[in-house]
This record gives structure tokens, C-alpha cells and sequence, in this order.
């Protein structure tokens, strides 16, 4: 045993010769190297430009803004309220605009690719023009076209399209009734969120009953009647709780209601259009991606069509399309900041842009704006990482 | 703003950064170079705007003009290379060294002068706010307007004013705010806004952009002094000077009567004043100061013309703008208005 253990004894450890060690080194070195560049260059610039008299820091946020924002639908910005808070109003519309955007560019992009692979030919070739032409030309002209071309011939505030005295289209954008809570609607809510809440159980129970004597039952249409009924039982008590504002001509412009202002309406068509374009190959090729061998099984089984791509497609080419969603996800996020070129007010247009002119100070600005970019792309990276992990195959 | 201009702002705050020695002799640099670099407007008629033929026209243009010729003498004002910017990147530019004179209709403030690294070099055109607003809307007052949308430039002190003026008589407003000066009318003329605000030369000169200038109409009030003059970096005061004075001279030639076809048979009289024999080089030493030849203000006049002579060619009755000089503030300050060059000697 010694003689064996003297043997493989290994050489005394020389950590100088470690490639492990030696990667640390050169590594830790270039990670100074690296550090101390950006530093110079922070500090030359701060040097530079106490030298040329131009302010920097980030003192400026605390100060008054002195302009008005077009577009509030959060909170107010008044010139009295600080640069800080003209940079969250900006944050907030731009989480607006691709809130929004993704919604629409999802539904749009799912129901296109699925028409992509639609036996009815008028509908595929519909689906393959609509990707062709949308994925094709630049994001920025499409925005113009919807803005400039589009929604530039709609009529002025007097003549508005009117439909029911209730929804007015004119120049300065679309006004829909806005619907006011009145008595007795939180016990209208706190009726359809228990109804959710019961569906839910039920939905739970009827899966577990399948699985212990193979018996169904009517699970949609139980649920839906558990959902309307008493909810339309509460409304009815309380005569119907929920008032709908009108928006009216007064001066100008229409007051009450909701306005959706045209800026918004152009980045939304032109962002959700074109990045449902690309989601929907990115959904063709996450359901051509399934074995038709499997389709046809489940039919021998005796699954009709819903159930097949509810049980069978649906759950297998999620796996497939969500990588690549979030990079549309991201991309459509980013593309917001397109925004500066119709005058919606986002974060470039409005802190980017006005808050950077009036004070000058790009690099602290653009940093700020910036940073933000990448905080949004990183929690929608997270988020879909997550989703794509509950939705991964489980190896067990 | 386009991602490309952010880029390029960007890229301009970093060549800024990164640049260890400030650029401090402007003069030698110009004179070495063989013209002056100049930043003009992105097309305003009357201040900077291209003509048929492509060649920058207008009295930001004319400044320039003038202290090329100033430098670089007979035929100098052809000397100047121009650079169209925006609102947005005008001082960047200027700061970073893109051009080394900014003539641009900016208006001279506190914080633009303090605060971000700029010189003012006096005024050449005394400028205050208005609105424009459609003929068939029935408003006679700037007072009426609560509740309109306002299409306005952005990066502008209109955008300032504009919030300024609604706050303090308690109304509300729509700003609908744009990048290009362009794309201003265009929304404006579309029906997207009610008004449309900037300075009121500006007003002028973007109402014969509309598809029918007749049905406009500009507001009575003026809500704003916007003095406008060119701009120069902190830090190179010779180079500001030269700036100063070829403006200054513009000035005083028009108090004189020194017109700019006239020039060529003053500086031969010898029965003139002596103060016009000063700005003309004839006698004293007022070159040597700036750093120019003798005779740099006689060919700025021979070249450019006058101050009236430059307000008449560009913004005068006789243009589409049709701005009356006589009881304006840039009548010259003997005729009542603001124009009042210190003395040149």
C-alpha cells in the first residue's frame, strides 16, 4: 500500500504551470484592462467637459422640466414636475406600446401561421402573401405609410366617422365610450372572480375523475354557465352597475371617453403587423416540426381535430416556437423606439429627445435610455426562459 | 429622432469624450482648411434654406457668408462648407467640432450659454412667438385656444414657451411634438393640430409651405423674446470675436448707409468720416485685433451686403415672407428698433 500510494502521488503542484490558474490570471487582467478603459473614458469626458463649461451628472433629474408630454394615460406630467419624472412617463408608455403590441402581434402572428398551413387555398396563399409583403419591407416605412398615408386621410373633428354616436375616428385619433363602475360593481367582480376561482376546482376535479373511471363530462359548456349566470344574476340586483361615458364634440376637441391618439395607433398596426409576420413562421415551422405519424395515430385513437391540436400539436410545437417568439418579443420592444419618428411620445421621444435637448446632457441621457432598453429586453428574456422551461419537455 | 441620429448623437458625445485637447484655434484651423464650417437649418425659407439651384440662401446663411469673406477676402463668402442639423443635434455638433459656427435661428438663454459649453455672438434677428391657426376655426386670440392640440418642434424653446404661456392663463393644450421643422407643417396642415407654434419669422416663412397659405392666418400675440443669433464654442474667444464683429460691422454699415454696391466707392473717398474709415480699414488697426487683414469688415459689405440689404433680400416685404423691417425691433435702434452695434475701433 505505500509503495502504491508513493507511486501515484502527484507531482508537487506548481500553480504557475495551472492552466486554471493561468486562465484566472490573463482573464482578471484584460476584466482590469477593461474596467480602468471605461473609467478613463468616464473621466475624460468629465474632465473634457468641465473644461469646454458643459454640465454634467446627474443633478438635472431633480430639476423642473418645463414642457408638457402629449400622451398621459398613466399619470399626469405637468412642467412643474421634474426630468425624473418626465423619464418615468416615458418608461411607462414605451411598457404601453410593446405591452400592447405583443398582445396583438401574438394573436395576429398565431393566426396567420396556422392559416399558412390551412387546406383552403385562398387562405394559405392569403397568409404566405400577408408574410411575404409585411416581413419584406422596411419596419420605418410601414410605420409612415400607416401614419402619413393612412390615418392622414381620415376626416377632421367636426366631420368625424361616427358609428352609434359612441365611436368618433377623425385626425386626432379614435374615441370609444369609457365604462365607469357605478354601485354595486365590486360585487359584480368579486362574483366572476369566485365563478373563476370555482371553474378552476371544478376543471381540476373533472381531470381526476378522467383519470380514475375514464368518464367526461361537458366541462366548456358547465363552465361557461357557471361563469354568465350568476354573474348576470348580481348585475341584474344591483340594475346593471357599469355606466358607458360618451365622448362629445366640445371646442376642439372630444371630451370624455377614451382617446386613442393616432400616433399610437400607427406604431401599434405597423409594430403588431410586422412582427406577427415573422411570428407566424416562426409558429408554421414549430407545427410542420411534429411528425405527421403522430397526428395520424391520434386520429386512429379517436381524437377529432380539436382535440389533436389542443392534446397532441399544440403542447409539442410550443416547444419549438418560444425560443425564437422571444426574440420577436424583444425585437418588437425595441422597435417601439420607432416612435420618435411620429411623434408618440416614448422614452426616446420624450427623455431621449426633448429632456435631452433642453439639457444637453446626451451621455448621461442616452446611458439612462438605454439602460432601460436592456432592463425590458432582460425581464422579457427571463420571463420567456421561464415559460419555456414549464413548458419544455420533462425527462422523467 | 431615427436610431441612425442616435447613433450618430452618440458618437459625437463619445468623439467629445474622447478628445483630450480641446480645439482652441479655430482661426489658423479655418484659414488652413480654406473655409468655414458652418451649421444651418434643415430648410428655413429666409434664415438658411437651399434655393432652385441648391446654394444656401437666407440671413444665417449671410452670416457666414460674411465672416468667410472677412477671412479669406475678395470672393470669401464662397468659401464656407454647410451643415444641415436639426433641432436636436445643433449643439452637439458645435461642441464637438463638426462645424465651428452655428447659424441656425437658435435663441440666445441663460442655460444654453452657461450651461452647455456655447457663445452667443450677438443678435441678427430679434424674434418672438406666435401661432398659426386655419382661418375657418374663428379664433381672433392667442386667449381662445384652451383644449387644441399644438403641433410644436422639439428641442426647441418653443416647446418651453408654448407650456409656459398655456400654464399661466390656466389652459390646456395637446403638444403633438415632432423632430423636423417639415414635419411640423405637414401634421399641422393635415388637421392633426389646431395650432402651430414657433417663432413667428418661422410662422412666416413655413405658411407658404402649406397646400393654401390663404387659409391661414398668424395670431396677434407674441408670447416670447427669442433673440436668434449665432453660436460658437466656449473657450475659443478669438474665433467667437471674429464672429461678434463681422456681425456688429453688418450693423453699423447699415446705420452709415454703407451698402454693399456702394462699399467699392466709399473706401476710395477720402471726404468720409473717420468712423467709416475705420470699419472700412482705411485708417486704424481693427484687422490686427481680430487677427484678419485690414480690410475684413469692407469685404464682408462688398460680398454680403448690409444688415437692411441682407433683411430686405431674405425676410423682407419684397419676399414671401413679408416681414416689415420699419417698427419691428430690428429696425437699426435710431429708427426705434433694437439693432445697436457697439462701436467698432
Amino acid at each position: 500500500m505505500n509503495i502504491n500510494s508513493e507511486i501515484i502521488k502527484p507531482p508537487k503542484k506548481d500553480i504557475f504551470k495551472s492552466g486554471k490558474f493561468r486562465s484566472i490570471v490573463i482573464q482578471s487582467i484584460v476584466m482590469l484592462l477593461f474596467i480602468s478603459f471605461v473609467l478613463w473614458v468616464i473621466d475624460n469626458a468629465a474632465t473634457n467637459m468641465t473644461a469646454n463649461g458643459i454640465a454634467h451628472g446627474f443633478d438635472f433629474l431633480w430639476e423642473n422640466s418645463m414642457f408638457d408630454i402629449g400622451y398621459l394615460p398613466f399619470i399626469d406630467h405637468t412642467p412643474v414636475d421634474t426630468y425624473f419624472h418626465a423619464f418615468i412617463v416615458g418608461i411607462l408608455n414605451t411598457i404601453l406600446i410593446a405591452v400592447i403590441g405583443i398582445f396583438f402581434a401574438t394573436i395576429f402572428g398565431f393566426l396567420i401561421g396556422i392559416g399558412r398551413l390551412s387546406d383552403n387555398w385562398l387562405v394559405s396563399r392569403f397568409c404566405g402573401a400577408y408574410i411575404e409583403i409585411l416581413r419584406n419591407v422596411p419596419l420605418l416605412l410601414q410605420l409612415f405609410f400607416w401614419y402619413h398615408a393612412v390615418l392622414r386621410i381620415l376626416p377632421r373633428a367636426k366631420n368625424s366617422l361616427n358609428a352609434g354616436d359612441s365611436f368618433f375616428l377623425n385626425l386626432k385619433g379614435l374615441f370609444i365610450p369609457k365604462p365607469i363602475p357605478e354601485t354595486g360593481f365590486n360585487s359584480v367582480l368579486l362574483t366572476f372572480i369566485v365563478a373563476i376561482i370555482f371553474i378552476i376546482y371544478l376543471i381540476r376535479w373533472a381531470k381526476q375523475r378522467q383519470a380514475k373511471t375514464g368518464q367526461q363530462i361537458p366541462i366548456f359548456s358547465i363552465s361557461l354557465g357557471i361563469l354568465i349566470l350568476p354573474v348576470m344574476f348580481v348585475s341584474f340586483l344591483y340594475n346593471f352597475p357599469l355606466y358607458f361615458e360618451q365622448p362629445v364634440l366640445k371646442g376642439f376637441n372630444f371630451k370624455g371617453g377614451i382617446r386613442l391618439i393616432p400616433e399610437m395607433v400607427a406604431l401599434l398596426l405597423a409594430l403588431s403587423l410586422y412582427t406577427a409576420a415573422f411570428i407566424a413562421e416562426n409558429v408554421r415551422s414549430g407545427i410542420l416540426a411534429i411528425n405527421k405519424g403522430q397526428i395520424e395515430a391520434s386520429s386512429a385513437v379517436g381524437l377529432n381535430r380539436i382535440q389533436i391540436l389542443r392534446l397532441i400539436i399544440i403542447p409539442q410545437a410550443m416547444r419549438v416556437i418560444i425560443p425564437p417568439l422571444t426574440s420577436q418579443y424583444l425585437n418588437l420592444t425595441k422597435n417601439s423606439s420607432l416612435a420618435v419618428a411620429i411623434a408618440y411620445p416614448d422614452l426616446v421621444h420624450v427623455f431621449a429627445g426633448t429632456a435631452l435637448m433642453q439639457t444637453g446632457q446626451a451621455i448621461e441621457i442616452l446611458a439612462m435610455t438605454m439602460s432601460v432598453y436592456l432592463t425590458l429586453s432582460i425581464t422579457i428574456s427571463l420571463l420567456m426562459n421561464w415559460y419555456n422551461r414549464a413548458m419544455a419537455l420533462k425527462d422523467r | 429622432m431615427k436610431i441612425s441620429n442616435v447613433l450618430k448623437l452618440f458618437a459625437s458625445t463619445l468623439i467629445l469624450s474622447l478628445s483630450s485637447s480641446v480645439i482652441a484655434d479655430t482661426l489658423s484651423d479655418t484659414q488652413a482648411r480654406g473655409h468655414v464650417r458652418c451649421g444651418v437649418s434643415q430648410g428655413l425659407p429666409g434664415f438658411s434654406n437651399p434655393d432652385e439651384n441648391g446654394n444656401w440662401t437666407g440671413i444665417d446663411v449671410d452670416v457666414c457668408r460674411a465672416v468667410a469673406a472677412a477671412i479669406f477676402g475678395k470672393g470669401g463668402d464662397e468659401k464656407v462648407e454647410y451643415f444641415p442639423t436639426s433641432a436636436k443635434e445643433r449643439f452637439t455638433k458645435l461642441t464637438a467640432g463638426e462645424y465651428d459656427i452655428l447659424s441656425r435661428n437658435t435663441t440666445w438663454t441663460l442655460s444654453r450659454d452657461a450651461k452647455i459649453g456655447l457663445t452667443f455672438n450677438g443678435v441678427n434677428f430679434y424674434d418672438g412667438q406666435g401661432f398659426m391657426v386655419r382661418k375657418d376655426l374663428g379664433v381672433t386670440s392667442a386667449l381662445e385656444l384652451d383644449g387644441a392640440s399644438v403641433c410644436v418642434n422639439t428641442g426647441t424653446t418653443t416647446e418651453l414657451n408654448l407650456a409656459d404661456y398655456f400654464r399661466a392663463n390656466g389652459m390646456s393644450y395637446e403638444p403633438v411634438v415632432f423632430e423636423k421643422a417639415d414635419e411640423v407643417v405637414a401634421a399641422y396642415d393635415a388637421g392633426r393640430c389646431d395650432v402651430h407654434t414657433t417663432d413667428k419669422s418661422g410662422l412666416a416663412a413655413q405658411r407658404t409651405k402649406t397646400a393654401q397659405p390663404d387659409a391661414h392666418m398668424v395670431l396677434p400675440e407674441t408670447i416670447s423674446k427669442e433673440p436668434l443669433g449665432p453660436v460658437t464654442r466656449e473657450g475659443d474667444e478669438p474665433w467667437s470675436d471674429i464672429v461678434f464683429w463681422v456681425l456688429q460691422a453688418l450693423i453699423t454699415a447699415d446705420e452709415l448707409g454703407i451698402s454693399g454696391s456702394d462699399v467699392k466707392n466709399i473706401v476710395g473717398d477720402t471726404s468720409q468720416t473717420p468712423e467709416v474709415k475705420r470699419i472700412l480699414g482705411v485708417e486704424g488697426e481693427t484687422g490686427a485685433h481680430l487677427g484678419l487683414p485690414k480690410d475684413w469688415a469692407y469685404w464682408a459689405i462688398f460680398e454680403v451686403g448690409n444688415y437692411g440689404e441682407m433683411y430686405e433680400r431674405h425676410v423682407g416685404m419684397n419676399t414671401p415672407l413679408e416681414l416689415a423691417r420699419d417698427g419691428s425691433p430690428n429696425a437699426g435702434w435710431k429708427n426705434g428698433g433694437l439693432l445697436y452695434a457697439p462701436p467698432i475701433r
